[in-house]
Protein backbone atom coordinates (compact mmCIF):
# COMPACT_ATOMS: atom_id res chain seq x y z
CA UNK A 1 0.00 0.00 0.00
CA UNK A 2 1.22 3.31 -0.62
CA UNK A 3 0.81 6.07 1.59
CA UNK A 4 0.01 9.47 0.22
CA UNK A 5 -1.38 11.04 3.94
CA UNK A 6 -0.90 9.35 7.31
CA UNK A 7 -2.32 10.64 10.69
CA UNK A 8 -1.35 9.72 13.86
CA UNK A 9 -3.37 10.63 17.12
CA UNK A 10 -4.12 13.68 15.79
CA UNK A 11 -6.52 15.86 18.50
CA UNK A 12 -7.87 18.85 18.77
CA UNK A 13 -9.44 19.79 22.35
CA UNK A 14 -12.02 23.23 22.01
CA UNK A 15 -12.09 23.95 26.15
CA UNK A 16 -13.08 20.50 27.62
CA UNK A 17 -14.31 19.34 24.19
CA UNK A 18 -12.72 16.72 22.37
CA UNK A 19 -13.71 17.88 18.71
CA UNK A 20 -11.06 15.27 17.37
CA UNK A 21 -10.05 12.94 19.39
CA UNK A 22 -7.03 10.29 18.85
CA UNK A 23 -7.65 9.95 14.62
CA UNK A 24 -5.54 7.36 12.91
CA UNK A 25 -5.58 7.51 9.64
CA UNK A 26 -4.27 6.74 6.46
CA UNK A 27 -4.70 7.97 2.55
CA UNK A 28 -3.39 6.00 -0.36
CA UNK A 29 -2.22 7.62 -2.88
CA UNK A 30 -4.12 8.23 -6.31
CA UNK A 31 -7.54 7.11 -4.85
CA UNK A 32 -10.79 8.96 -3.51
CA UNK A 33 -11.54 9.03 -0.48
CA UNK A 34 -14.32 10.06 1.37
CA UNK A 35 -14.95 10.92 5.20
CA UNK A 36 -18.64 11.35 6.41
CA UNK A 37 -20.04 11.56 9.46
CA UNK A 38 -23.48 13.13 11.30
CA UNK A 39 -22.88 16.62 11.82
CA UNK A 40 -20.36 17.40 14.93
CA UNK A 41 -18.61 14.59 14.24
CA UNK A 42 -15.16 16.49 13.24
CA UNK A 43 -14.98 16.10 9.75
CA UNK A 44 -14.01 19.40 8.61
CA UNK A 45 -11.75 20.09 12.16
CA UNK A 46 -9.86 16.88 10.87
CA UNK A 47 -9.38 17.86 7.66
CA UNK A 48 -8.34 21.50 9.16
CA UNK A 49 -5.67 19.84 11.08
CA UNK A 50 -4.57 17.63 7.97
CA UNK A 51 -4.54 21.09 6.02
CA UNK A 52 -2.71 23.39 8.80
CA UNK A 53 -5.64 25.85 9.23
CA UNK A 54 -6.82 24.60 12.70
CA UNK A 55 -3.66 23.91 15.23
CA UNK A 56 -3.64 19.93 16.06
CA UNK A 57 -3.60 20.15 20.33
CA UNK A 58 -1.81 17.07 20.04
CA UNK A 59 -0.48 14.03 17.24
CA UNK A 60 1.51 13.76 13.71
CA UNK A 61 0.65 14.46 10.09
CA UNK A 62 2.72 12.97 7.41
CA UNK A 63 2.54 13.33 4.07
CA UNK A 64 4.68 11.88 1.22
CA UNK A 65 6.66 10.44 4.16
CA UNK A 66 7.36 13.66 5.73
CA UNK A 67 6.52 14.65 9.08
CA UNK A 68 4.28 18.50 8.70
CA UNK A 69 2.84 18.98 11.81
CA UNK A 70 5.41 22.00 12.64
CA UNK A 71 4.76 23.43 8.78
CA UNK A 72 2.07 26.43 8.74
CA UNK A 73 -1.16 26.14 6.38
CA UNK A 74 1.02 27.82 3.15
CA UNK A 75 3.83 25.79 3.16
CA UNK A 76 2.16 22.43 3.49
CA UNK A 77 -0.01 23.81 0.42
CA UNK A 78 3.33 24.70 -1.11
CA UNK A 79 3.92 20.73 -1.11
CA UNK A 80 1.02 19.90 -3.10
CA UNK A 81 -2.12 19.93 -1.37
CA UNK A 82 -5.32 22.11 -2.36
CA UNK A 83 -8.15 22.69 0.08
CA UNK A 84 -11.56 24.03 -0.79
CA UNK A 85 -14.09 25.65 1.73
CA UNK A 86 -16.99 24.43 2.88
CA UNK A 87 -18.36 28.25 3.26
CA UNK A 88 -17.17 28.95 -0.07
CA UNK A 89 -13.97 31.23 -0.31
CA UNK A 90 -13.75 32.68 -4.19
CA UNK A 91 -12.13 35.99 -4.68
CA UNK A 92 -15.59 37.65 -4.54
CA UNK A 93 -14.61 41.13 -6.04
CA UNK A 94 -12.00 40.08 -8.79
CA UNK A 95 -12.92 38.42 -12.13
CA UNK A 96 -12.91 34.80 -12.88
CA UNK A 97 -9.44 35.28 -14.59
CA UNK A 98 -7.62 36.39 -11.78
CA UNK A 99 -9.65 34.38 -9.12
CA UNK A 100 -7.73 31.18 -11.30
CA UNK A 101 -4.48 33.09 -12.06
CA UNK A 102 -3.97 33.59 -8.20
CA UNK A 103 -4.57 29.84 -7.81
CA UNK A 104 -2.19 29.07 -10.64
CA UNK A 105 0.21 31.48 -9.71
CA UNK A 106 0.78 31.97 -13.33
CA UNK A 107 -1.65 34.91 -15.09
CA UNK A 108 -1.28 32.85 -18.56
CA UNK A 109 -4.47 33.75 -20.32
CA UNK A 110 -4.62 30.74 -21.94
CA UNK A 111 -3.98 28.76 -18.96
CA UNK A 112 -6.79 30.12 -17.05
CA UNK A 113 -9.20 29.30 -20.43
CA UNK A 114 -8.02 25.78 -19.81
CA UNK A 115 -8.91 25.56 -16.01
CA UNK A 116 -12.58 27.23 -16.73
CA UNK A 117 -13.08 24.52 -19.64
CA UNK A 118 -13.22 21.90 -16.78
CA UNK A 119 -16.54 23.52 -15.49
CA UNK A 120 -17.87 24.86 -18.37
CA UNK A 121 -17.12 28.54 -17.39
CA UNK A 122 -14.71 29.76 -19.62
CA UNK A 123 -16.94 32.20 -21.67
CA UNK A 124 -17.60 34.08 -17.91
CA UNK A 125 -13.92 34.53 -17.75
CA UNK A 126 -14.06 38.10 -17.49
CA UNK A 127 -17.42 38.33 -15.55
CA UNK A 128 -17.11 39.12 -11.40
CA UNK A 129 -17.09 36.12 -9.38
CA UNK A 130 -19.02 37.65 -7.04
CA UNK A 131 -21.98 38.02 -9.77
CA UNK A 132 -22.01 34.09 -10.55
CA UNK A 133 -24.95 32.38 -9.33
CA UNK A 134 -24.03 29.73 -6.02
CA UNK A 135 -23.48 26.73 -8.16
CA UNK A 136 -21.15 28.44 -10.83
CA UNK A 137 -19.22 29.70 -7.31
CA UNK A 138 -18.95 26.66 -5.53
CA UNK A 139 -17.26 25.06 -8.91
CA UNK A 140 -15.19 28.30 -9.16
CA UNK A 141 -13.78 27.19 -5.80
CA UNK A 142 -13.33 23.70 -7.39
CA UNK A 143 -11.64 24.69 -10.47
CA UNK A 144 -9.24 26.89 -8.60
CA UNK A 145 -8.52 23.91 -5.77
CA UNK A 146 -7.86 21.59 -9.27
CA UNK A 147 -5.86 24.51 -11.37
CA UNK A 148 -3.22 24.26 -8.11
CA UNK A 149 -2.42 20.84 -9.46
CA UNK A 150 -2.25 19.44 -6.11
CA UNK A 151 -1.22 15.69 -5.69
CA UNK A 152 -3.48 15.74 -2.46
CA UNK A 153 -7.05 17.69 -3.21
CA UNK A 154 -9.13 18.30 -0.11
CA UNK A 155 -12.80 19.19 -0.57
CA UNK A 156 -14.57 19.92 2.62
CA UNK A 157 -18.41 19.64 1.22
CA UNK A 158 -18.12 20.27 -2.66
CA UNK A 159 -21.46 19.81 -3.84
CA UNK A 160 -23.33 21.56 -0.95
CA UNK A 161 -25.90 23.71 -2.80
CA UNK A 162 -25.04 22.73 -5.85
CA UNK A 163 -27.60 21.48 -8.40
CA UNK A 164 -28.20 18.09 -9.74
CA UNK A 165 -26.41 19.05 -13.25
CA UNK A 166 -23.24 20.44 -11.30
CA UNK A 167 -23.50 17.50 -9.40
CA UNK A 168 -22.84 15.45 -12.18
CA UNK A 169 -20.77 18.12 -13.75
CA UNK A 170 -18.68 18.10 -10.24
CA UNK A 171 -17.72 14.26 -10.42
CA UNK A 172 -17.21 14.11 -13.93
CA UNK A 173 -14.40 16.93 -13.13
CA UNK A 174 -13.18 14.47 -9.87
CA UNK A 175 -12.89 10.90 -11.91
CA UNK A 176 -10.71 12.70 -14.49
CA UNK A 177 -8.42 13.80 -11.66
CA UNK A 178 -8.65 10.33 -10.57
CA UNK A 179 -5.02 8.07 -10.54
CA UNK A 180 -2.90 11.28 -10.79
CA UNK A 181 -4.53 13.31 -7.35
CA UNK A 182 -5.46 11.89 -4.42
CA UNK A 183 -9.05 12.99 -3.36
CA UNK A 184 -10.15 13.43 0.46
CA UNK A 185 -13.60 14.25 0.30
CA UNK A 186 -16.16 15.53 2.96
CA UNK A 187 -19.70 14.82 1.49
CA UNK A 188 -22.90 14.86 2.85
CA UNK A 189 -24.73 13.55 -0.34
CA UNK A 190 -24.50 9.85 -0.02
CA UNK A 191 -25.25 9.52 -3.76
CA UNK A 192 -21.85 11.15 -4.70
CA UNK A 193 -20.07 9.34 -1.54
CA UNK A 194 -21.29 6.03 -3.32
CA UNK A 195 -20.34 7.34 -6.79
CA UNK A 196 -16.78 8.15 -6.31
CA UNK A 197 -15.30 7.05 -3.10
CA UNK A 198 -13.21 3.77 -3.17
CA UNK A 199 -12.90 4.47 0.53
CA UNK A 200 -15.01 5.62 2.97
CA UNK A 201 -14.04 6.65 6.71
CA UNK A 202 -16.74 7.43 9.10
CA UNK A 203 -15.73 9.96 11.95
CA UNK A 204 -18.53 10.25 14.59
CA UNK A 205 -17.92 12.36 18.05
CA UNK A 206 -14.60 12.85 17.21
CA UNK A 207 -13.81 9.73 16.52
CA UNK A 208 -13.23 6.91 13.93
CA UNK A 209 -16.13 4.46 13.58
CA UNK A 210 -15.14 2.74 10.60
CA UNK A 211 -12.98 2.13 7.47
CA UNK A 212 -13.26 0.21 4.71
CA UNK A 213 -15.05 0.24 1.05
CA UNK A 214 -18.42 1.68 0.55
CA UNK A 215 -19.59 -1.80 0.77
CA UNK A 216 -17.91 -2.78 3.89
CA UNK A 217 -19.28 0.70 5.25
CA UNK A 218 -23.04 0.31 3.68
CA UNK A 219 -22.84 -3.38 5.77
CA UNK A 220 -21.69 -1.66 8.86
CA UNK A 221 -24.07 -2.33 11.73
CA UNK A 222 -22.30 -0.08 13.92
CA UNK A 223 -22.18 2.39 11.17
CA UNK A 224 -25.97 2.06 10.64
CA UNK A 225 -26.83 2.98 13.97
CA UNK A 226 -24.64 5.94 14.64
CA UNK A 227 -24.99 7.48 11.43
CA UNK A 228 -27.39 5.66 8.44
CA UNK A 229 -30.06 5.58 11.26
CA UNK A 230 -31.77 2.61 12.53
CA UNK A 231 -35.05 1.04 11.51
CA UNK B 1 0.50 49.66 -21.33
CA UNK B 2 -2.50 51.57 -21.14
CA UNK B 3 -2.06 52.33 -16.62
CA UNK B 4 1.37 53.59 -18.03
CA UNK B 5 0.36 55.95 -20.53
CA UNK B 6 -2.16 57.47 -18.08
CA UNK B 7 0.48 57.98 -15.33
CA UNK B 8 2.75 59.94 -17.81
CA UNK B 9 -0.32 61.64 -19.43
CA UNK B 10 -0.71 63.09 -15.42
CA UNK B 11 3.28 63.16 -15.40
CA UNK B 12 3.20 65.66 -18.68
CA UNK B 13 0.09 67.74 -17.28
CA UNK B 14 1.49 68.72 -14.70
CA UNK B 15 4.69 69.43 -16.00
CA UNK B 16 2.59 71.64 -18.31
CA UNK B 17 1.20 72.99 -15.44
CA UNK B 18 4.91 74.35 -13.93
CA UNK B 19 5.15 76.98 -16.59
CA UNK B 20 1.64 78.26 -16.95
CA UNK B 21 0.06 78.02 -13.02
CA UNK B 22 0.73 81.70 -11.50
CA UNK B 23 2.80 81.47 -8.24
CA UNK B 24 0.45 80.98 -5.49
CA UNK B 25 -0.65 77.83 -7.01
CA UNK B 26 2.73 76.40 -8.22
CA UNK B 27 3.78 77.24 -4.81
CA UNK B 28 0.60 75.04 -3.71
CA UNK B 29 0.90 72.13 -5.99
CA UNK B 30 4.36 71.41 -4.76
CA UNK B 31 3.21 70.86 -1.46
CA UNK B 32 0.58 68.75 -3.22
CA UNK B 33 2.10 66.45 -4.91
CA UNK B 34 5.07 65.99 -1.99
CA UNK B 35 1.26 65.01 -0.09
CA UNK B 36 0.42 63.14 -2.90
CA UNK B 37 3.78 60.70 -2.29
CA UNK B 38 2.63 60.20 1.34
CA UNK B 39 -0.96 59.55 0.19
CA UNK B 40 0.60 57.14 -2.35
CA UNK B 41 2.02 55.36 -0.10
CA UNK B 42 -0.96 55.30 2.59
CA UNK B 43 -2.54 53.37 -0.28
CA UNK B 44 0.01 51.12 -0.88
CA UNK B 45 -1.33 49.15 2.47
CA UNK B 46 -4.15 50.62 3.18
CA UNK B 47 -6.08 50.48 -0.45
CA UNK B 48 -4.03 48.05 -2.15
CA UNK B 49 -3.85 45.36 1.26
CA UNK B 50 -6.28 46.31 3.01
CA UNK B 51 -4.46 47.35 6.17
CA UNK B 52 -5.80 49.99 7.83
CA UNK B 53 -2.93 52.04 9.83
CA UNK B 54 -3.66 55.09 11.95
CA UNK B 55 -0.22 55.72 12.61
CA UNK B 56 1.16 56.09 9.56
CA UNK B 57 2.51 59.90 10.54
CA UNK B 58 5.22 57.78 12.16
CA UNK B 59 6.92 57.06 8.50
CA UNK B 60 6.10 60.53 7.44
CA UNK B 61 7.87 61.73 10.50
CA UNK B 62 11.13 59.07 10.74
CA UNK B 63 11.79 60.12 6.91
CA UNK B 64 11.61 63.53 7.50
CA UNK B 65 13.58 63.29 10.47
CA UNK B 66 15.92 61.43 9.28
CA UNK B 67 16.60 63.89 6.46
CA UNK B 68 16.06 67.12 8.80
CA UNK B 69 18.62 65.57 11.41
CA UNK B 70 21.26 64.01 9.03
CA UNK B 71 21.46 67.66 7.28
CA UNK B 72 21.38 69.77 10.88
CA UNK B 73 23.75 68.15 12.80
CA UNK B 74 25.51 65.63 10.81
CA UNK B 75 26.34 68.09 7.75
CA UNK B 76 25.34 65.57 5.38
CA UNK B 77 24.50 66.87 1.88
CA UNK B 78 20.65 66.73 0.55
CA UNK B 79 21.70 62.97 -1.27
CA UNK B 80 22.79 61.18 1.40
CA UNK B 81 20.96 62.68 3.99
CA UNK B 82 17.43 61.05 1.56
CA UNK B 83 19.08 58.01 1.46
CA UNK B 84 19.84 57.92 5.10
CA UNK B 85 16.57 58.66 5.70
CA UNK B 86 14.75 56.08 3.69
CA UNK B 87 17.52 53.29 5.21
CA UNK B 88 16.43 54.36 8.39
CA UNK B 89 12.49 53.82 7.33
CA UNK B 90 12.82 50.83 6.02
CA UNK B 91 14.48 49.25 8.90
CA UNK B 92 11.98 51.27 11.40
CA UNK B 93 9.05 49.57 8.83
CA UNK B 94 10.66 46.64 9.15
CA UNK B 95 10.26 46.64 13.02
CA UNK B 96 6.84 47.49 13.27
CA UNK B 97 5.60 45.63 10.98
CA UNK B 98 7.41 42.63 12.99
CA UNK B 99 5.38 44.00 15.99
CA UNK B 100 2.23 45.19 14.85
CA UNK B 101 1.29 42.26 12.06
CA UNK B 102 0.62 39.65 15.04
CA UNK B 103 -2.59 41.59 15.03
CA UNK B 104 -5.20 41.99 12.73
CA UNK B 105 -8.52 44.35 11.84
CA UNK B 106 -9.19 46.63 14.80
CA UNK B 107 -5.94 45.54 17.12
CA UNK B 108 -3.59 46.54 14.25
CA UNK B 109 -5.06 50.02 14.13
CA UNK B 110 -4.24 50.50 17.79
CA UNK B 111 -1.54 49.30 17.79
CA UNK B 112 -0.11 51.03 14.89
CA UNK B 113 -1.63 54.20 16.38
CA UNK B 114 0.32 53.56 19.93
CA UNK B 115 3.34 53.11 17.72
CA UNK B 116 2.99 56.48 15.88
CA UNK B 117 2.29 58.35 19.47
CA UNK B 118 5.43 57.02 20.93
CA UNK B 119 7.35 58.44 17.82
CA UNK B 120 5.14 61.74 18.60
CA UNK B 121 6.50 61.52 22.18
CA UNK B 122 10.07 60.81 21.44
CA UNK B 123 10.41 63.51 19.11
CA UNK B 124 9.46 65.98 22.16
CA UNK B 125 11.42 63.81 24.64
CA UNK B 126 14.37 64.12 22.59
CA UNK B 127 14.29 67.98 22.34
CA UNK B 128 17.30 68.53 22.79
CA UNK B 129 18.06 67.67 19.54
CA UNK B 130 14.35 67.63 17.36
CA UNK B 131 13.81 70.93 19.55
CA UNK B 132 9.96 69.41 19.90
CA UNK B 133 7.10 70.96 19.43
CA UNK B 134 8.91 74.42 17.95
CA UNK B 135 10.78 72.45 15.15
CA UNK B 136 14.13 73.56 13.68
CA UNK B 137 14.41 75.40 10.28
CA UNK B 138 16.58 73.96 7.45
CA UNK B 139 19.17 76.53 6.29
CA UNK B 140 18.69 77.21 2.40
CA UNK B 141 22.51 77.16 2.24
CA UNK B 142 22.32 73.81 3.33
CA UNK B 143 19.53 72.36 0.89
CA UNK B 144 20.91 72.48 -2.60
CA UNK B 145 21.86 69.45 -4.84
CA UNK B 146 24.51 70.16 -7.17
CA UNK B 147 24.48 74.13 -7.14
CA UNK B 148 20.49 74.25 -6.88
CA UNK B 149 18.80 75.69 -4.55
CA UNK B 150 15.73 73.67 -3.70
CA UNK B 151 14.07 76.80 -2.02
CA UNK B 152 14.16 78.37 -5.27
CA UNK B 153 9.98 77.86 -6.61
CA UNK B 154 10.22 76.80 -10.06
CA UNK B 155 13.22 73.73 -8.93
CA UNK B 156 11.31 73.01 -6.05
CA UNK B 157 8.17 72.48 -8.46
CA UNK B 158 9.98 70.18 -10.98
CA UNK B 159 11.89 68.25 -7.68
CA UNK B 160 8.67 67.58 -6.58
CA UNK B 161 6.97 66.58 -9.47
CA UNK B 162 9.89 64.56 -10.33
CA UNK B 163 9.49 62.38 -7.29
CA UNK B 164 5.91 61.82 -7.78
CA UNK B 165 6.35 60.65 -10.91
CA UNK B 166 8.92 57.98 -10.09
CA UNK B 167 6.24 57.27 -7.42
CA UNK B 168 3.50 57.34 -9.59
CA UNK B 169 4.80 55.31 -11.98
CA UNK B 170 6.59 52.57 -9.41
CA UNK B 171 2.71 51.99 -7.81
CA UNK B 172 2.19 52.06 -11.67
CA UNK B 173 4.62 48.47 -11.73
CA UNK B 174 3.47 47.29 -7.99
CA UNK B 175 0.08 46.86 -8.45
CA UNK B 176 0.31 45.41 -11.70
CA UNK B 177 3.12 42.83 -10.47
CA UNK B 178 2.47 39.36 -9.49
CA UNK B 179 3.57 40.70 -5.93
CA UNK B 180 0.49 43.55 -6.20
CA UNK B 181 -1.54 40.67 -7.17
CA UNK B 182 -1.24 38.66 -4.19
CA UNK B 183 -1.48 42.01 -1.84
CA UNK B 184 -5.10 42.50 -3.68
CA UNK B 185 -5.94 38.45 -2.75
CA UNK B 186 -4.76 39.11 0.79
CA UNK B 187 -7.51 42.19 1.02
CA UNK B 188 -10.11 40.45 -0.90
CA UNK B 189 -9.54 37.19 1.18
CA UNK B 190 -6.64 36.38 3.68
CA UNK B 191 -7.60 33.12 4.64
CA UNK B 192 -8.42 31.83 0.61
CA UNK B 193 -4.90 33.18 0.34
CA UNK B 194 -3.45 31.55 2.64
CA UNK B 195 -4.91 28.36 1.81
CA UNK B 196 -3.23 28.88 -2.19
CA UNK B 197 -0.18 28.89 -0.74
CA UNK B 198 0.91 32.05 -0.36
CA UNK B 199 3.02 33.40 2.49
CA UNK B 200 0.10 36.34 3.96
CA UNK B 201 2.53 37.81 6.73
CA UNK B 202 5.57 38.22 4.42
CA UNK B 203 3.36 39.69 1.73
CA UNK B 204 2.13 41.99 4.44
CA UNK B 205 5.56 42.81 5.77
CA UNK B 206 6.86 43.74 2.29
CA UNK B 207 3.51 45.64 1.85
CA UNK B 208 4.52 48.00 5.26
CA UNK B 209 7.73 48.26 4.06
CA UNK B 210 6.97 49.56 1.13
CA UNK B 211 4.32 51.67 2.06
CA UNK B 212 6.64 53.10 5.33
CA UNK B 213 9.31 53.86 2.58
CA UNK B 214 7.16 55.93 0.48
CA UNK B 215 5.83 57.61 3.43
CA UNK B 216 9.19 58.24 4.21
CA UNK B 217 10.33 59.60 1.23
CA UNK B 218 7.55 62.26 1.12
CA UNK B 219 8.26 63.35 4.76
CA UNK B 220 11.97 63.85 3.85
CA UNK B 221 11.47 65.75 0.25
CA UNK B 222 8.95 68.06 2.89
CA UNK B 223 11.68 69.07 4.92
CA UNK B 224 14.41 69.16 1.70
CA UNK B 225 12.02 71.15 -0.01
CA UNK B 226 9.57 73.55 1.89
CA UNK B 227 13.08 73.60 5.22
CA UNK B 228 10.80 72.67 8.34
CA UNK B 229 11.06 69.97 10.00
CA UNK B 230 8.49 69.82 13.09
CA UNK B 231 6.58 67.62 15.48
CA UNK B 232 3.59 68.56 14.59
CA UNK B 233 3.71 66.21 11.39
CA UNK B 234 4.04 62.89 13.70
CA UNK B 235 0.51 64.06 15.40
CA UNK B 236 -2.37 61.87 14.98
CA UNK B 237 -3.17 64.43 12.02
CA UNK B 238 -0.87 63.80 10.18
CA UNK B 239 -2.09 60.02 10.76
CA UNK B 240 -5.56 60.61 9.59
CA UNK B 241 -4.82 63.08 6.86
CA UNK B 242 -4.10 60.31 4.20
CA UNK B 243 -6.45 58.06 4.97
CA UNK B 244 -9.12 61.09 4.21
CA UNK B 245 -6.96 61.76 0.80
CA UNK B 246 -7.28 58.07 0.07
CA UNK B 247 -10.77 57.57 0.91
CA UNK B 248 -11.70 60.83 -1.28
CA UNK B 249 -9.54 60.18 -4.06
CA UNK B 250 -9.80 56.36 -4.01
CA UNK B 251 -8.82 53.47 -2.56
CA UNK B 252 -7.06 51.08 -4.68
CA UNK B 253 -6.57 53.08 -7.36
CA UNK B 254 -3.19 54.65 -8.65
CA UNK B 255 -4.41 58.25 -9.08
CA UNK B 256 -6.57 58.44 -6.16
CA UNK B 257 -4.43 59.50 -3.46
CA UNK B 258 -3.21 62.70 -5.75
CA UNK B 259 -6.98 63.28 -6.51
CA UNK B 260 -7.88 63.00 -3.25
CA UNK B 261 -4.73 65.11 -1.65
CA UNK B 262 -5.40 68.30 -4.57
CA UNK B 263 -9.08 68.39 -3.74
CA UNK B 264 -9.03 67.90 0.45
CA UNK B 265 -5.74 70.76 0.39
CA UNK B 266 -8.24 73.38 -2.35
CA UNK B 267 -11.06 72.62 0.31
CA UNK B 268 -9.42 73.16 3.38
CA UNK B 269 -7.36 76.51 1.43
CA UNK B 270 -10.76 78.17 -0.09
CA UNK B 271 -13.24 77.03 2.83
CA UNK B 272 -10.52 78.65 5.43
CA UNK B 273 -11.09 82.08 3.64
CA UNK B 274 -14.58 81.81 3.81
CA UNK B 275 -14.97 80.65 7.61
CA UNK B 276 -12.79 79.65 11.13
CA UNK B 277 -14.70 76.98 11.17
CA UNK B 278 -13.48 75.32 7.83
CA UNK B 279 -13.20 71.93 9.25
CA UNK B 280 -16.81 71.64 9.48
CA UNK B 281 -17.35 71.83 5.23
CA UNK B 282 -14.71 68.99 5.19
CA UNK B 283 -16.54 67.35 7.21
CA UNK B 284 -19.48 67.77 5.34
CA UNK B 285 -17.77 66.98 1.92
CA UNK B 286 -16.49 63.55 3.92
CA UNK B 287 -19.87 62.76 5.00
CA UNK B 288 -21.36 63.80 0.94
CA UNK B 289 -18.67 61.20 -0.26
CA UNK B 290 -19.22 58.26 2.13
CA UNK B 291 -23.24 58.67 1.37
CA UNK B 292 -22.52 59.36 -2.41
CA UNK B 293 -19.43 58.17 -3.02
CA UNK B 294 -18.12 55.44 -1.40
CA UNK B 295 -16.00 53.85 -3.50
CA UNK B 296 -13.60 57.35 -3.98
CA UNK B 297 -13.86 59.45 -6.95
CA UNK B 298 -11.61 57.63 -9.16
CA UNK B 299 -13.40 54.55 -7.73
CA UNK B 300 -16.36 55.50 -8.75
CA UNK B 301 -15.43 56.64 -12.49
CA UNK B 302 -13.88 53.13 -12.43
CA UNK B 303 -16.64 51.47 -10.95
CA UNK B 304 -19.14 53.24 -13.37
CA UNK B 305 -17.42 54.20 -16.67
CA UNK B 306 -13.96 53.58 -16.78
CA UNK B 307 -13.46 49.59 -15.56
CA UNK B 308 -9.41 49.21 -16.43
CA UNK B 309 -8.77 51.91 -14.34
CA UNK B 310 -5.56 51.01 -12.29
Amino acid sequence: MNLHLETKGLTRIYGGLHAVSDVDFSLERGKIHALIGPNGAGKSTFVGMVSGRIPASSGTVMFEGQDISNLPAHKRMRRGMAYTFQITAIYANLTLAQNIALALQDRNRDKALTALKRIGLEDRIDQIAGDLSYGHQRLLEIAMGVAQNPRLLILDEPTQGLAESEIVQFQTLIRSLAGDTTILLIEHNMDVVMALAEQITVLNMGQVLATGTPQDIQSNAAVQAAYLGTE
Amino acid sequence: MKTHLLHLALIGLLFALGFILPDYHQGNFSRIMVLAIYAMGYNVMFGYTGMLSLGHAMFFAAGMYGFGLSVQLGDLGVIPAMLLALLGTAAFAALVGALSLRTIGVGFMIVTLMFAQAVYLTILYAGKYTRGDEGFVLQPEARTIAGMALNQPDIRYFTALMLFGLVLLGTGLLVRSNFGSVLVAVRENEERTRMLGYDVIAHKMGAVVVSGVISGLSGATYAALFGYVGASFATVQYSIFPLLWVLLGGMGTTLGPFVGALLMFYLIDYSSGLTNAYMLIVGVALVLLVLFARAGIIGEIRKRWVPWLP
